[in-house]
């Protein structure tokens, strides 16, 4: 149940006139130490403007390093028309969100999707608030609002050469009606968006400050460190906590069906008392499950002849027994963890007016709420969720909300006190939400003249949705699974997809760029193709786009960039491949060079991107830059399973990139404008295929199955 | 009672002497700028310096820092922002910013030892893990400061 509430009784009862709740609205924790600001009015419900002019712009997304923060900042504050040197932000407050019905719209960060599916609001919001300022002003001269005009922050009336500033006329703007359809500007005029002002985040981030959720502290707070059945699924069977109970610190033992918590005054404390916590878990039906059960499984169900159909163009089985050559592959790719480097973590406190806080990392604030109304048993309105900054999210900090839940059970346990959980990483390595592994078959039958005229693709892979999101699957298919062999743009006559759902119980989620796995598919054996009869890669991909296909466009444009089938340093090879989504278009050429142990180096990167819109080209090359390093990881990660648990256990298993292993990266915006598309994983599609078939072309074999064994060529 | 001089200011922390100094810091002092990553010193989020040294806190008892100078990111420059964190806003290095503290400690020790580092030094003492990616710009931001310019980067 929601409650109605005005907007002047939202701002007496949120604080934002005169009291000291609005400053819980800020995310920083460091802020609540700060003296209470003075009054000021919301003038729409994403913009506080104070009476010094400071700007207060409202995020109801999450910032964990993607930029966007800044981004949706800078589409407001291009519409307002104010001093960007005057802007700061603060999260929406999901509790005031649902009091207030969903006035923030979406709250979930994920999918590339922050800006491109906000931008028309919040533009609208910058522009309606504009004119309500300058309507103001008008009113307050007794001039016509046409006649005036803003800028900078700055209301002018030339003809009367009289000037105001928008924190003068703030109250009063904040009491007119707000335009639903201002008149946006055209992206060509922009003056805030589309540049590259430093990212709003970054000071407090050097100096150290605690904006994380690991970094909440609270009067009084406790720690609790968390052991969860190794084996998916399985149960605590019995627990023994005798001599944890006596160490130092320790203030109670949390015992839950799937888990059991310490707590302690201090986590290490509390992480060291669990270790001597003797648990007898109930693995449950799982425990024989490994990596080669899950690869027979795969194996069997592409024989199956019951699937859910993806794609269906012509006759691919016709047309490949009728084809001049046949090649096939079969591709695989293993589990993978996120490896944030904040673990995962959640503070909540069950105070004694009956109400629940909650402070954690996470990527949908709502969700977060909803998990912990769920978990505590209270009414949404007497929880409330503090956005606090990530420490990485790729996708494990939305739709599970495990470490929320747990948080709020432990706590509950201690109801009066704060209590802060912190997974060990060895905990965060083994309980993840693992980008699926697959394994795909695909066939293509070519003409005499090289030409594709068939292609069938059979993908057996776990599904994400069926976990995290049942009711986004649709006859049988899911689209993470299925993406980028069900929407291939190349035109082949004959194109058949088949999608094979298996579903092991290792839990699945949505690691940055959900499917990408089918990119590097894909993009590899096109280039298997096109080796085999005989053509150039980039001409053959070009052959089978349509002009106009904005595909082709980024595919040229990387190409030109990287000056293909132009000489390399010696032991230099290219490899290159196209794939879109997330709204954008994208293309990549990776040179590389592989030494004689076979080691793979990636020397420079040139991406291509097409996302219509670029809002702040800085952060989008940011954003280029970590998903090339973030997936060249791949060539040596990955989770194995073993007696149905996760072997690996921290970094010296699964071991992420280091700097030496950087590569140059060259962004291309080829931006064609009319669209919004993403950039937080768009870059990500392209990084395995591109080297990989660089691999193909220094040294001719081709990489079907990753990681890398021992991390080399062999 | 161990005795620790943390950011110029003596504290006396009655604590189990193995206990690592990140959780000292972390949860004893309420500084929350140096990060838990790893507990094994494979991440460098936890990097601090002792007498001057990069260390990582996570795997140093806090008992053997006793009488030392630690160094943490709250203390390394006071009041305002040291070369290093200047250059690391310039070429906005950042991204999730979790592990930025400790690649500004790692860093600005390294800087201290040798103003002008080669790509090959950097490696050597760059061993910081960044989940977001944020390497090339740690590299720029790092031979920005040896060359003595705070250099505006293109936007």
């Amino acid at each position: 149940m929601t409650t109605t509430i005005s907007r002047r009784q939202f701002l007496k009862a949120s604080g934002a006139i005169g009291g000291g709740l609005a400053l819980e609205f800020s995310m920083p924790v460091a802020a609540l130490a700060q003296p209470a600001l003075a009054a000021a009015p919301e003038v729409t419900h994403w913009i506080v403007i104070y009476p010094d002019d400071r700007v207060v712009i409202r995020v109801a997304r999450s910032e964990m390093g993607q930029g966007s923060l800044t981004g949706l900042a800078q589409l407001v504050a291009e519409e307002l028309e104010c001093d960007w040197n005057k802007v700061s932000t603060e999260f929406a407050s999901p509790n005031e969100h649902v009091k207030r019905k969903r006035i923030w719209g979406s709250m979930s960060t994920g999918g590339s999707a922050g800006i491109r599916t906000s931008h028309e609001y919040l533009r609208k919001s910058g522009a309606a608030a504009r004119e309500m300022l300058v309507s103001a002003a008008a009113t307050q001269w007794n001039v016509p609002a046409a006649e005036c005009t803003a800028a900078n922050g700055v209301i002018t009336h030339a003809p009367s050469k009289r000037k105001t500033s928008y924190g003068k006329v703030a109250q009063a703007a904040s009491k007119l009606d707000a335009a639903k359809e201002p008149k946006l500007k055209d992206p060509k005029d922009w003056k805030i968006a589309g540049q590259s002002p430093k990212r709003l985040d970054t000071p407090e981030k050097v100096r150290g400050k605690p904006v994380f959720g690991i970094d909440v502290q609270l009067p009084g707070m406790l720690h609790a460190s968390i052991a969860q059945c190794p084996v998916f699924l399985g149960k605590v069977k019995s627990v023994d906590s005798a001599e944890a109970e006596k160490m130092r610190g320790v203030k109670g033992i949390v015992r839950q069906p799937d888990f059991v918590a310490v707590v302690a005054d201090n986590w290490w404390r509390a992480n060291q008392a669990l270790k001597k916590v003797k648990v007898e878990w109930d693995p449950g039906e799982n425990a024989a499950v490994s990596s080669d059960t899950i690869l027979a499984l795969f194996k069997q169900s592409l024989d199956d002849p019951k699937v859910a159909s993806a794609r269906k163009i012509g006759d691919a089985p016709g047309a490949l027994a009728t084809a001049a050559k046949v090649i096939e592959a079969e591709y695989y790719s293993p589990y993978l963890n996120h490896a944030t480097l904040e673990p995962m973590t959640s503070t909540a406190w069950f105070k004694d007016d009956g109400t629940l806080d909650v402070w954690t990392s996470t990527q949908n604030g709502e969700a977060s709420l909803a998990t912990a109304s769920e978990a505590s048993g209270l009414p949404l309105e007497k929880c409330e969720v503090h956005k606090m900054m990530l420490g990485g999210g790729f996708g494990r900090r939305g739709a599970a909300q495990d470490y929320v839940k747990q948080s709020v059970l432990i706590a509950k346990q201690f109801a009066g006190k704060p209590v802060k959980l912190v997974w060990s990483r060895e905990e965060d390595m083994q309980h993840g939400f693992y980008r699926p592994a697959s394994l795909v078959r695909m066939k293509a039958g070519v003409d005499a003249s090289g030409k594709l005229v068939a292609i069938h693709s059979k993908i057996a892979c776990p599904s994400i949705l069926a976990l995290l999101r049942p009711e986004g699957i649709k006859d049988g298919l899911d689209f993470t699974a299925i993406r980028t062999f069900s929407d291939s743009p190349y035109t082949v006559a004959n194109d058949q997809v088949d999608y094979l759902m298996r579903n092991p119980h290792v839990p699945v989620g949505f690691w940055r760029a959900p499917g990408l796995q089918n990119s590097f598919y894909r993009e590899c054996f096109i280039d298997e193709v096109a080796h085999a009869v005989g053509k150039d890669p980039l001409e053959y991909r070009l052959s089978m786009l349509k002009d106009g296909d904005k595909n082709k466009g980024v595919l040229q444009a990387a190409a030109k960039a990287a000056g293909w089938g132009t000489p390399l340093q010696k032991g230099v090879f290219r490899g290159i491949a196209i794939s879109d989504g997330f709204g954008s278009f994208t293309a990549m050429v990776a040179e590389i060079s592989v030494d004689p142990k076979g080691a793979i180096k990636v020397h420079r990167v040139v991406f291509a991107i097409d996302s219509g819109y670029v809002v702040n080209p800085d952060a989008c090359r940011a954003q280029a830059e970590g998903n090339v390093i973030f997936n060249i990881g791949q060539l040596y990660q990955a989770n194995t399973v073993k007696d149905g648990r996760i072997v690996e256990s921290n970094f010296n298993d699964f071991p992420l990139p280091r700097i030496g292993e950087m590569p140059k990266v060259e962004t291309v915006f080829a931006s064609t404008g009319g669209f919004w598309g993403g950039h937080g994983e768009p870059g990500a599609l392209c990084v395995m295929p591109a080297i990989l078939n660089a691999v193909f072309a220094a040294t001719g074999k081709r990489v079907r199955s990753l990681p890398l064994k021992d991390g080399v060529v062999a | 009672m161990i005795k620790l001089n943390v950011n110029g200011k003596s504290h006396s922390l009655d604590v189990e002497p193995e206990m690592p100094l990140l959780w000292a810091l972390r949860d004893e002092l309420k500084l929350a700028g140096t990060k838990y990553g790893c507990g094994i010193a494979q991440c460098g989020a936890c990097t601090v310096h002792v007498d001057g040294e990069p260390v990582r806190s996570c795997v140093t008892p806090v008992a053997s820092v006793a009488g030392k100078k630690v160094v943490t990111i709250e203390g390394l420059a006071r009041p305002g922002l040291n070369k290093v964190q200047m250059a690391w806003i310039e070429h906005q290095v950042p991204q999730c910013g979790y592990c930025q503290t400790g690649m500004i400690m790692a860093a600005t020790a390294l800087l201290a030892k040798k103003p002008k580092p080669t790509d090959a030094d950097i490696d050597a003492a760059m061993t910081n893990l960044c989940r977001c990616g944020t390497y090339g710009r740690v590299r720029e931001a790092i031979h920005a400061v040896a060359g003595g310019k705070p250099a505006m980067k293109k936007a």
